[in-house]
């Protein structure tokens, strides 16, 4: 069953990319073929911020219920999360040099993730600083509820004070999805995939952490 | 059968922490001190640099509220981070964890941040107004962002003290930890400065205010939710 799930998924991915570049048409009002990006960025920056959500989940529940599962997959998720975050500050940089002829402005939004960048790390960094493993969970899950309780203020805060050059959101203040029929299919076909892709390696990590803790003990 | 002392109610002794906290600073006034002198060398280094002729008049507000808000930062990093490791250092921190609730210590330590803040400040504003020539068109509006601003860094970096405390390689740690907390604090602080030095209206910079409010409100609730998991570590 998870073989065949996989298998799909793989099918899935390779089908995806080839309707992203050859079957979706380029939007209006972007520079030549870059819209095709969204298809990669919007996905990556999508689960970038689920795997926050799920890593200050689990952190909770690891202060609440003191299970160290709870502390694997938080820090599952904030890993596969920074690699994520990566990804959608790198595409959404390539982006912006084709659109505006900069990698980096200090749009509202690349400010935003750099943030999210920045938690991230600081919460990595933070793991690797404590040896004790009860103890690091303990610390890493209250740095990552704070960080969590403040993240908001820049994310959301920030970028609806001051005009973004950032295309509208996919989820924006109309409340409707503004794409033609071909591209919704591939984005969402995308993002579902993407999010599978990280389900599955969320799921991998989480078993490598708990084999490695069962060897030491 | 002897009768034990009452123990003291979360804000006597919080309080009491405070009295302590401000009493051994001022028999050593180490960190006072050390916090002053590199406040005063960053104010030296940059008024030398940038002084207040060698910029263009529209760019003087934008680059003195970046400025000031540096100062600022960087003199809460040295200082604040030493609020829960001196405890560890001088292996008083199980006493505290013995004589005071969680809840207690977290409140007296934030007090002592925020005056050692509020000491810097005093001393870093009038010197960079001064040094600058930096004209403030609401300084209403400018001292609202000083108060909510230091209440944020004094909270966020206490709390970060405290987790610091635990972890190896600490000052590097501290700075690493407290960055993107106070990140979109900062952010504001230096709009709405930038705003005060433009606009003679309270109003015109009140939405950053209202950012710091509620920043404050949050970051300073979880950190005493969030506070005892730390503390019992």
């Amino acid at each position: 069953m998870i073989r065949v799930a996989q298998l799909g998924l793989g099918l899935a991915m390779a089908v995806i990319i080839w309707a992203s570049f050859l079957w979706a048409r380029p939007a209006q009002n972007f520079v030549g073929e870059s819209s095709r990006i969204v298809f990669y960025h919007v996905p990556m920056a999508w689960v970038a911020s689920v795997a926050f959500l799920l890593a200050a989940w689990h952190s909770a529940v690891f202060l609440k219920k003191r299970r160290m599962e709870s502390d694997d997959a938080a820090a599952a998720a904030a890993r596969l999360g920074f690699v994520f975050c990566v990804l959608a500050t790198v595409t959404g940089s390539i982006f912006a040099r084709v659109m505006w002829n900069a990698y980096w402005n200090w749009d509202p939004r690349e400010t935003s993730i750099a943030l999210l960048l920045l938690v991230y790390g600081a919460y990595l960094g933070l793991r690797g600083a404590i040896e004790d493993p009860e103890r690091r969970a303990t610390l890493a899950a209250a740095y990552a509820l704070v960080a969590f309780a403040t993240v908001p203020f820049l994310m959301f805060a920030v970028p609806r004070m001051y005009a973004s050059l950032h295309p509208d959101t996919v989820i924006n203040a109309r409340g409707k999805v503004e794409m033609s029929a071909d591209i919704r299919t591939v984005f969402f076909a995308s993002s579902f995939a993407f999010l599978a892709l990280f389900a599955w390696l969320f799921s991998l990590d989480r078993k490598v952490s708990r084999r490695l803790r069962e060897a030491r003990s | 059968m002897t009768e034990r002392p009452a123990r003291p109610g979360v804000f006597g002794a919080a309080a009491a922490l405070f009295r302590k906290d401000l009493l051994s600073e001022w028999r050593t006034r180490v960190s006072t001190n050390a916090l002053l002198l590199f406040a005063f060398a960053v104010l030296v280094l940059v008024g030398y640099a940038v002084g207040p002729a060698s910029l263009s008049p529209e760019d003087r507000p934008t680059v003195h509220s970046v400025l000031l808000w540096i100062v600022l930062f960087f003199s809460a990093m040295t200082g604040l981070a030493r609020a829960f490791v001196k405890e560890e250092d001088a292996g008083t921190a199980a006493a505290l964890r013995l004589a005071a609730p969680p809840p207690a210590v977290l409140l007296g330590k934030l007090l002592s941040n925020l005056a050692l803040l509020f000491v810097v400040t005093l001393f870093v504003v009038p010197v960079f107004l001064a040094m600058m020539s930096f004209e403030l068109k609401s300084p209403a509006l400018f001292l609202l962002l000083l108060l909510f601003g230091n209440l944020g860094l004094a909270s966020a970096c206490t709390f970060t003290a405290a987790i610091v405390a635990k972890a190896s390689a600490k000052g590097t740690m501290f700075a690493v930890l407290a960055v993107p907390l106070l990140l979109p604090p900062l952010v504001g602080a230096v709009m709405g400065t930038r705003v005060a030095a433009t606009e003679t209206e309270l109003s015109a910079g009140l939405d950053f205010v209202r950012l710091l409010v509620a920043y404050d409100g949050v970051v300073t609730t979880a950190a005493f939710l969030l506070f005892d998991a730390v503390w019992r570590e």
